[in-house]
């Protein structure tokens, strides 16, 4: 007698529990199904896994679910229901932005940048993407016992570097020193302050139809480098990762057009993950136009022969913007105008219908969906 | 980007598709079948189907390796990974399969150690750098990947490696194709045949289709105007009565196979007697094992397997899906108890699912977003 699923029968029920759909007889067989699965995808997210594992950190689905049913429901307040990268404050008649980030990459060396630099550009993006000049941030270090001295300097010293580039200090910090096998070498946390100078409030709530979606240049480099550098492929390539600080990229944007709904840098996730957030919380569609969307030639070559799409590689030195579709070529000629944006490009729009969803005119002329990502981009296998 | 671009060209795609809609006879419906699950990845994945006839539909089949694992095997899987000292490897797309007590991931965050390798040669490497751990590779694929598996086992034993073994899941093509031509739910018009696991066997043996089934098979290739022109072939070979296995991927796959792929099959594996399909139920010689020379690399002859079957879960219609005999979105939980992120069935889970590509890809109906699309 085979064993029973008692895991899968009770999803089942539970699924059932919601009940049929009623008024639904005009439409397609098919498009009664997709309104279930639309009631279905707008559930309150729950985390049903007794464990957390890979999948609840890779910035898709579980990474969302784990945010919403954990920390959100625990610390429940307006600032941080906005989901931003950084929280908008009004403090004693200040216009401050606040916000932390984690870095646990591996390897902490990499082509183009190492785990320094990029905790420190990270945290300056997260400022800037809320339209805020970043001003001043915090570093604590998980260091691993037996870690080589050597690489902290290496780190600091290019972090010094990053803060000084971005016209931040590093006013505060704290060290902590794991036993060895309980970390990974270096682990860094920042927090970061910044003043929002501008009477702006960006938010991905803001797009509405007729807005255009930039790109401030080529995507993926980080995520295909640092894919790479791991060596577990045997694949070389001649990329680097695009880490830099992008608080004066946006800043030329920002003097240049009104308009501008949001900014958000497209590191965890991708640029997909960045437009699937615009798309379900502006109630709009997204249509991307894949021959539009800049991918350095390696960075494809390397996506395809490990079956991952671009659009959801991590970025650390791009952001996605999208602005009022009048403003759109004032926009594109203002990043262009700036060294770090002489790629960029418009690759979409937004639109009415169907709302919550993200297409892609494929360069093959067909056209798909862009979803959130489930799990890690995963290799294929054949 | 060259090799890619010329395949992927939208006014190639525009011609073939006049062509296969000038084939289209008055008030006939097609019905074709895309026997492997990179193919329907693909089609999903750039939108074919915008190219085809209304008349014209393509049926996904069981080619998905993840897709046929049974749960019962996972758990065998799992059973093993949590013995003492046990590295267990597999490709990343078995991560978040679902058995009867959950995934690889599952086991992982309960203290497993799995990981995910690119190549069964990585497992080997494992082995080398971890003596004191027994390293287990979990096969899984179709013809296609049974040699590096094979080529695996031979160097294993070459370097006299003794703490690697296999975990061996292997499936053959052909008694799957056998068992959809013997389902009577389906009516099919032709099949698109799977392009990688010929570049091992051949064409030569799909002849059977068409000399008993009078049904016409073409070998595709991967990319999409692989695909559309496959369609085109085949419709052609209806329009003119024939039904003839022809090779659209003649680039990459010779008609008689790759002898010294099927060599290291043949000197490493035999066929089991009978092997479960998820979906499909036992099909007779349809899996290989390490046969009995290398069977100190056979993971079930040295751990203590369970070998428990676990049922499907009852709303569970994978096996419809994999024949090919309901569309996706036609089983009763696609989408609201399964999805991608928390799976029911294997079709969900991998890049290839018939499930997973349309949930992820194709999940609109083309009328609603043909005005969001228009440039």
């Amino acid at each position: 007698m085979p064993r029973q699923a008692t895991w899968a029968e009770e999803a089942v029920r539970e699924a059932e529990a919601e009940g049929p759909h009623i008024g639904a007889e005009h439409r397609s067989r098919e498009q009664q199904v997709l309104d279930r699965i639309d009631r279905a995808r707008a559930r309150r997210p729950r985390v049903k896994e007794p464990r957390i594992t890979l999948a609840h950190g890779a910035g898709g689905k579980a990474t969302h679910n784990l945010i919403d049913a954990i920390f959100l429901e625990a610390f429940r307040n307006p600032e941080l229901e906005q989901m931003s990268d950084a929280a908008s404050l009004q403090i004693a008649g200040a216009r401050l932005a606040f916000t932390t980030d984690s870095y646990v990459v591996s390897p902490l060396f990499f082509p183009g940048g190492d785990i320094g630099d990029l905790a420190v550009n990270g945290t300056v993006n997260d400022l800037a993407m809320s339209g805020a000049r970043p001003l001043v941030i915090s570093a604590g270090f998980i260091l691993e016992e037996g870690f080589p001295t050597d690489d902290l300097r290496r780190i600091v010293a290019s972090m010094a570097a990053a803060a000084e580039v971005a016209g931040v200090q590093i006013v505060t910090g704290d060290t902590k020193v794991v036993q060895r096998g309980k970390g990974d070498g270096c682990y860094i946390n920042t927090a970061g302050i910044g003043v929002r100078e501008r009477p702006i409030e960006l938010n991905a709530a803001n797009a509405r139809p007729g807005d255009v979606i930039l790109v401030s240049g080529p995507i993926g480099d980080h995520g295909v480098t640092v894919m790479l550098a791991r060596g577990e492929l045997d694949i070389e390539a001649d990329i680097v990762s695009d880490t830099a600080p992008l608080h004066d990229l946006a800043a030329t944007l920002l003097d240049a057009v009104d308009g501008v709904r949001m900014m958000r840098d497209a590191t965890r996730g991708g640029v997909a993950t960045i437009l699937n957030e615009v798309a379900v919380a502006s109630q709009a569609a997204v249509v991307l136009d894949e021959a539009a969307v800049p991918v350095r030639p390696e960075v494809m070559g390397a996506s395809e022969l490990l079956g991952i799409d671009p659009l959801y590689v991590a970025c650390e030195g791009r952001f996605v913007a999208v602005v009022d579709g009048t403003r759109a070529d004032a926009a594109l000629a203002a990043l262009r105008s700036h060294p770090m944006g002489a790629e960029a490009a418009v690759i979409g729009r937004v639109v009415e219908d169907p709302p919550g969803l993200v297409l892609l005119k494929t360069t093959f002329g067909g056209t798909r969906i862009v979803d959130m990502l489930v799990g890690d981009p995963l290799p294929r296998i054949c | 980007m060259r090799f890619v671009d010329e395949f992927r060209d939208a006014e190639k795609a525009r011609m073939l598709s006049t062509r296969i809609a000038a084939l289209c006879e008055p008030g006939r419906r097609y019905k074709f079948m895309e026997v492997c699950g990179g193919h329907t990845h693909t089609i999903y994945k750039h939108g074919l189907e915008d190219y085809l006839p209304e008349t014209v539909s393509l049926v996904h089949g069981p080619g998905c390796p993840v897709c046929v694992i049974p749960m019962g095997r996972l758990d065998d899987a799992i059973a093993i990974a949590e013995q003492p000292d046990v590295i267990m490897t597999t490709f990343g797309d078995m991560m978040r399969v679902p058995g009867g007590r959950g995934s690889f991931y599952d086991a992982n965050a309960a203290g497993a150690d799995i990981r995910m390798v690119y190549s069964p040669l990585d497992s080997l490497k494992i082995a080398r750098t971890n003596p004191d751990k027994r390293v287990v590779f979990m096969a899984i694929g179709f013809e296609t990947t049974a040699p590096s598996t094979a080529m695996t086992v031979l160097r294993a034993a070459a370097e006299g490696l003794e703490n690697f073994s296999v975990f061996c899941n292997h499936v053959t093509i052909i008694p799957a194709i056998k068992a959809i031509l013997d389902s009577p739910d389906l009516r099919l018009d032709g099949f698109i045949g799977p392009g990688h696991v010929s570049t091992v066997i051949g064409c030569r043996p799909y002849e059977f289709i068409s000399r008993e089934h009078r049904k016409p098979l073409v070998c595709a290739g991967f990319e999409p105007l692989d695909i559309l022109q496959s369609v085109y072939m085949l419709m052609t070979q209806l329009a003119q009565g024939r039904a003839e296995v022809e090779n659209q991927y003649a680039r990459v796959v010779p008609y008689n196979g790759n002898p010294k792929a099927l060599k290291v099959i043949g000197e490493t594996m035999r066929l089991r007697p009978h092997f479960e399909w998820r979906g499909l139920g036992f099909i007779a010689q349809s899996a290989l094992q390490i046969n009995d020379r290398y069977e100190r690399f056979d993971a079930e002859k040295i751990f203590d397997v369970p070998g428990v079957r676990v049922a499907d879960p009852k709303a569970c219609q994978c096996g419809e899906v994999l024949k090919g005999v309901l569309k996706p979105w036609e089983c009763k939980v696609f989408g609201t108890a399964c999805t991608p992120e928390t799976p029911i069935g294997t079709c969900m889970v991998s890049s290839e699912g018939a499930c997973a590509a349309y949930y992820n890809f194709g999940r609109f109906t083309r009328e609603r977003v043909q005005e969001a699309t228009r440039a």
